[in-house]
């Protein structure tokens, strides 16, 4: 491939990225995990940490309010289906550019302050936006109830064209339905597209630049930079990608609710980031999956099965683990994910790429002799 | 006219308090740590459950069944005996009925050993590593704090009762010489707003007329000469931290009468706080108060009919407004210093 | 002895901090092509003189004017992109990227201006920004490290790749602030040879120096600052032999 669009290295990364995700029904079958519906989420959830981590992870700046992003893209796409048409490709674009115009907005205003003061920032933003979705822009955003397609919606496009729908309305793409394994391949390929872009801003040289900022802003300035514009465009860019996303959640399951907007959920995209690896292109995605896993395991579960699951232990015991464990899954997940939040934190600040490194930086210096040592060391 | 002003300004006095409280210690322990405790508004959470648990633990009965005496329904009465009255008497009910106030003597030392346990345990660890760390690991306590709480007492609002003697209202209107009825505002408030002066008062008296508030006064400016002068700055900022725990946990138990407490309220009111601390000034503690004060007074004009009827839904989201304002003609707030968190 | 075109001309600069006064009545002339050392005790107010230059600081009253421009009021990046580059006395880099890229950042802020969108291309492909800062590596002599983190180089090195970073944008103005500081004598010597090389280039430069040796065997003229003031101005020679000066600086330190 040509030197100019992308190096040997990426190219790898990105089909073997492709491989893997597109073979996740197959391999993911047997853990449990290989069905349409979570697998969506699994892309879904990939593409909002993939275009976090550009603000977070290349140019170092912390947002707590991209749940924002994702829940404008969410709304913005169901008006689509209700007001255009039922295809999905107008809903995702118009999804896209609103969110991205909504993200230049807020990003203005908090990247007027920088550190800590933006993070507080975005924080408040998003919950202005949480609250006005929840209960200002009811007419907009139907509250607390949430955005659905309804039979009567007009869809002008759709009636133009004199197309016609019998029963509940569901988006298609050019004709075929999305929904079950044909929406996961919708996503999927929305989440490779998604990781060759972000592979290609970090590779740029504006990529190199965030990458600068977040090293040491005031040599960018000393240097000739104008940071503000380069920290701007960041955050449009990963405001377009979480809104892509929440527009595929609305693809597929077609009901946009203020929820979604709440500071806890932007505090999720954080912890799917960090998990996974803050400033590696693959750690958010496995952040994601790996958080979105366990959710839907974890909340499953109830103090019934585990029961079952302890029965064969002493009495008194038994149902001392079910209540102590029971704390943790089912509603209680939270508590779980706040905990492994706390300690990614605290031991494992890069996330699980940093731990991979470590692991298999041992590995090597174990599996060579001392007499080699110092030679593997070098050739890192 | 002049009335209805007059008794919005009250309303809104209430909320400011609890703004401003919380605000500074916001305030304390970034101007003091240099770092945004996104866990602050767990504390005023833990606060308000420490209300909550005092007043169950002192409402505890003992249920015993009586046989002589049937219920309508047939089955053997139970007979419910409030343990506090029944080993204190009088002064077991005195004791429920104030069981908020009396609630603050038992919050005050726990928060101050969790504000010292947080400091000493985990965010002393974090003060040489990137503020991104920082607020991650104070947004993962928040999490867990308030997860906790809701896995022990459920998702919905406790409501807390009020003392008997301090419910209802006062005819501040008739206190004022005005016509008696037109202006009476609820006791509570009264007294919450004063609790919030006095505790604010005694805050700033500490920083200024005490030695230990001198040095955090100086460290707050330039820690590093402090520390220059052989001073343990490190100890005094623990204990600063603890302080800041103890204002945000007691306003929490103040505050659970006027608003039932649950496991987000912390999370709430800490937005709303940051807010403040945006508008006020970062590092600034006179900027933290007054915009605390501030958006709570106008947020009670913005709740105003006259004013929703033009405005729809302007109550909701008038602090943020104020914000955007702020941020575009004086990023660095009302009193804010320069070079704090500048672009 | 104003034959030259001065380039850089502070004029009448105070600067106050709360009570303290520190620059007082700042004139200063720096004629193009030429190196002007500025020296003083510690505490004189030259580090503050030039981050008033680079619009770090901005004067209590007064106006630094380059080249008939007004800095006074610009962002440091608007003066940087005048042609004024600045070495800072703890070397200000980007401690996580290669020595490399570190290089060519600056390279790029000359060529694109303070900001373009410039996401298409890769950085494999900008063929002539790597080869500029690679030739400019060599010319450090730190090209054998170009593809280490910045922040595990030792100090010397650092401090001599800040200078590679600030020379690649070919500044009509370099300030350096105590470029030497905490190097051994062989580095001290190697960045005096280097430093005269681009003299030979006509590139001005002020420089702020501790070490006399390095200041008597670069400057062509020399300030002698203190308590915020200028005491003294003239040739190497002049300043030598300034009664003045010996008594503020010389006599008293040494």
């Amino acid at each position: 491939m040509n030197a100019n669009l992308m190096s040997r290295n990426d190219l790898v990364l990105l089909l073997g990225f492709s491989l893997v995700v597109l073979t996740m029904p197959i391999w993911l079958a047997p853990l449990g995990a290989g069905y349409p519906d979570l697998l969506q989420r699994f892309m879904i959830y990939g593409i909002f940490a993939v275009g976090f981590n550009i603000l977070f992870g290349l140019t170092g700046y912390l947002s707590f309010g991209h749940a924002a992003f994702f829940g404008v893209g969410s709304y913005t796409a169901v008006w689509s289906l209700k007001l255009l048409t039922l295809d999905a490709i107008p809903a995702m674009v118009l999804a896209v550019i609103i969110s991205g115009i909504f993200a230049l907005i807020i990003g203005f205003l908090c990247l007027r302050r920088s550190g800590i003061y933006f993070s507080i920032l975005t924080l408040a933003f998003a919950q202005m936006s949480y609250n006005l979705a929840y209960s200002v822009l009811t007419p907009i955003t139907n509250g607390e109830t949430g955005l659905q397609l309804t039979l009567s919606d007009p869809r002008v496009i759709d009636a133009a064209v004199g197309h016609s729908f019998v029963g509940q309305p569901i988006p298609t793409l050019f004709g075929t339905p999305i929904g079950g394994y044909a929406g996961f391949y919708f996503c999927a390929a929305f989440l490779i597209i998604a990781f060759f872009v972000a592979q290609r801003i970090a590779g740029s040289p504006f990529g190199m630049m965030l990458k600068a900022i977040k090293s040491n802003q005031t040599r960018m300035q000393f240097t000739g930079f104008n940071t503000r514009p380069y920290a701007l465009s960041a955050f449009v860019i990963s405001g377009m990608y979480a809104g892509l996303a929440g527009a595929l959640l609305a693809v597929t399951d077609p009901l946009a609710g203020a929820e979604r907007m709440q500071w806890t959920a932007s505090g999720e995209v954080v912890l799917m980031t960090i998990l996974g690896g803050v400033g590696t292109l693959v750690g958010p995605v496995i952040g994601a999956w790996i958080i979105k896993y366990f959710e839907n395991i974890l909340s499953a579960l109830n103090d019934n099965i585990l029961a079952r699951f302890f029965d064969v232990l002493p009495d008194g015991v038994d149902s001392f683990l079910v209540k102590v464990i029971g704390k943790f899954v089912g509603d209680g997940w939270h508590l779980t994910l706040g905990l492994v939040f706390v300690i990614i934190v605290i031991f494992l600040p890069g996330g699980i790429m940093e731990g991979v490194r470590r692991i298999a930086a041992a590995f090597r210096n174990r599996g060579s002799t001392p007499r080699t040592s110092n030679q593997t060391q070098a050739a890192e | 006219m002049f009335e209805v002003i007059f008794l919005q300004f009250l309303n809104g006095l209430d909320k400011g308090a609890a703004y401003a409280l919380i605000a500074l210690g916001l305030t304390l322990v970034f101007g003091t740590l240099g770092v945004v405790n996104f866990a602050h508004g767990a504390l005023f959470m833990l606060g308000a459950f420490c209300a909550v648990t005092v007043r169950m633990v002192l409402t505890m009965e003992t249920v015993t069944i009586d046989p002589e005496k049937l219920s309508p329904w047939g089955t053997p009465l139970e007979v419910r005996e409030p343990l506090m009255q029944a080993w204190l008497g009088d002064f077991g009910a005195v004791l429920v009925n104030y069981s908020v106030p009396f609630s603050i003597l038992i919050t005050i030392p726990i928060m101050l050993v969790v504000g010292i346990a947080l400091e000493r345990g985990i965010i002393k660890h974090f003060y040489k590593r990137p503020h991104a760390e920082q607020i991650l690991v104070t947004f993962g306590l928040a999490i867990v704090a308030q997860e906790v709480i809701k896995s022990i007492f459920g998702p919905n609002p406790i409501p807390q009762p009020m003392p008997t003697d301090l419910r209802g209202a006062a005819d501040i209107g008739a206190w004022l010489g005005m016509q008696a009825n037109i202006i009476t505002y609820p006791i509570w408030r009264l007294v919450y707003f004063l609790f919030a002066a006095v505790v604010i008062g005694a805050v700033f008296a500490f920083l200024q007329f005490t030695t230990f508030g001198m040095v955090v006064r100086a460290g707050m400016a330039d820690r590093e000469t402090v520390g220059l002068l052989g001073i343990n700055i490190d100890r005094r900022f623990t204990i600063m931290f603890g302080l800041a725990a103890v204002v945000a946990g007691v306003a929490g138990v103040m505050y659970t009468p006027l608003l039932p407490p649950n496991y987000h309220i912390g999370m709430d009111f800490l937005v709303l706080s940051f807010v403040v601390v945006v508008v006020g000034g970062m590092g600034s503690l006179p900027g933290a108060v007054a915009a605390g004060f501030m958006l709570g007074i106008l947020q009670s004009f913005a709740s105003m009919n006259q004013v929703k009827a033009i405005f729809p839904g302007i109550d909701q989201i008038i602090i943020y407004l104020v914000a955007v304002v702020i941020l575009l003609v004086r990023p660095r707030g009302l009193m804010g210093r320069r070079g704090v968190m500048e672009a | 002895m104003s034959n030259g075109n001065i380039v850089l001309h502070v004029a009448d600069v105070h600067k106050r901090f709360g009570g303290l006064h520190a620059l007082a009545d700042i004139d200063l002339a720096v004629e193009e092509g030429k190196t002007h050392a500025i020296i003083g005790p510690n505490g004189a107010g030259k580090s503050t003189l030039l981050n008033v230059i680079i619009g770090k600081l901005a004067p209590t009253s007064g106006q630094v004017i380059f080249d008939g421009t007004i800095l006074t009021g610009r962002k440091p990046f608007q003066i940087n992109q005048l042609g004024i580059a600045r070495v800072f006395q703890t070397p200000e880099i980007f401690a996580d990227l290669s020595v490399l890229h570190n290089v060519m950042i600056p390279a790029l802020a000359r060529r694109d201006g303070m900001f373009k969108l410039n996401m298409l291309r890769t950085l494999e492909s900008e063929t002539a920004i790597r080869a500029e800062a690679e030739h400019m590596l060599e010319d450090v002599g730190m090209i054998a490290r170009k593809d280490m983190m910045a922040g595990s180089l030792s100090r010397g090195d650092k401090r001599r790749m800040e200078l590679a970073m600030c020379l690649i944008q070919h500044p009509r103005l370099l300030l350096l602030d105590e470029p030497t500081a905490g190097m051994s004598r062989h580095d001290t010597n190697t960045t005096i040879e280097l430093l005269k090389k681009i003299k030979s280039r006509g590139m001005t430069k002020v420089i702020i120096e501790h070490d006399m040796h390095v200041v008597f065997s670069l400057a062509d003229k020399i300030s002698v600052l203190a308590q915020g003031r200028i005491i003294a101005d003239g040739t190497p020679d002049q300043v030598r032999g300034n009664p003045k000066v010996q008594e503020a600086y010389l006599g008293g330190a040494h």
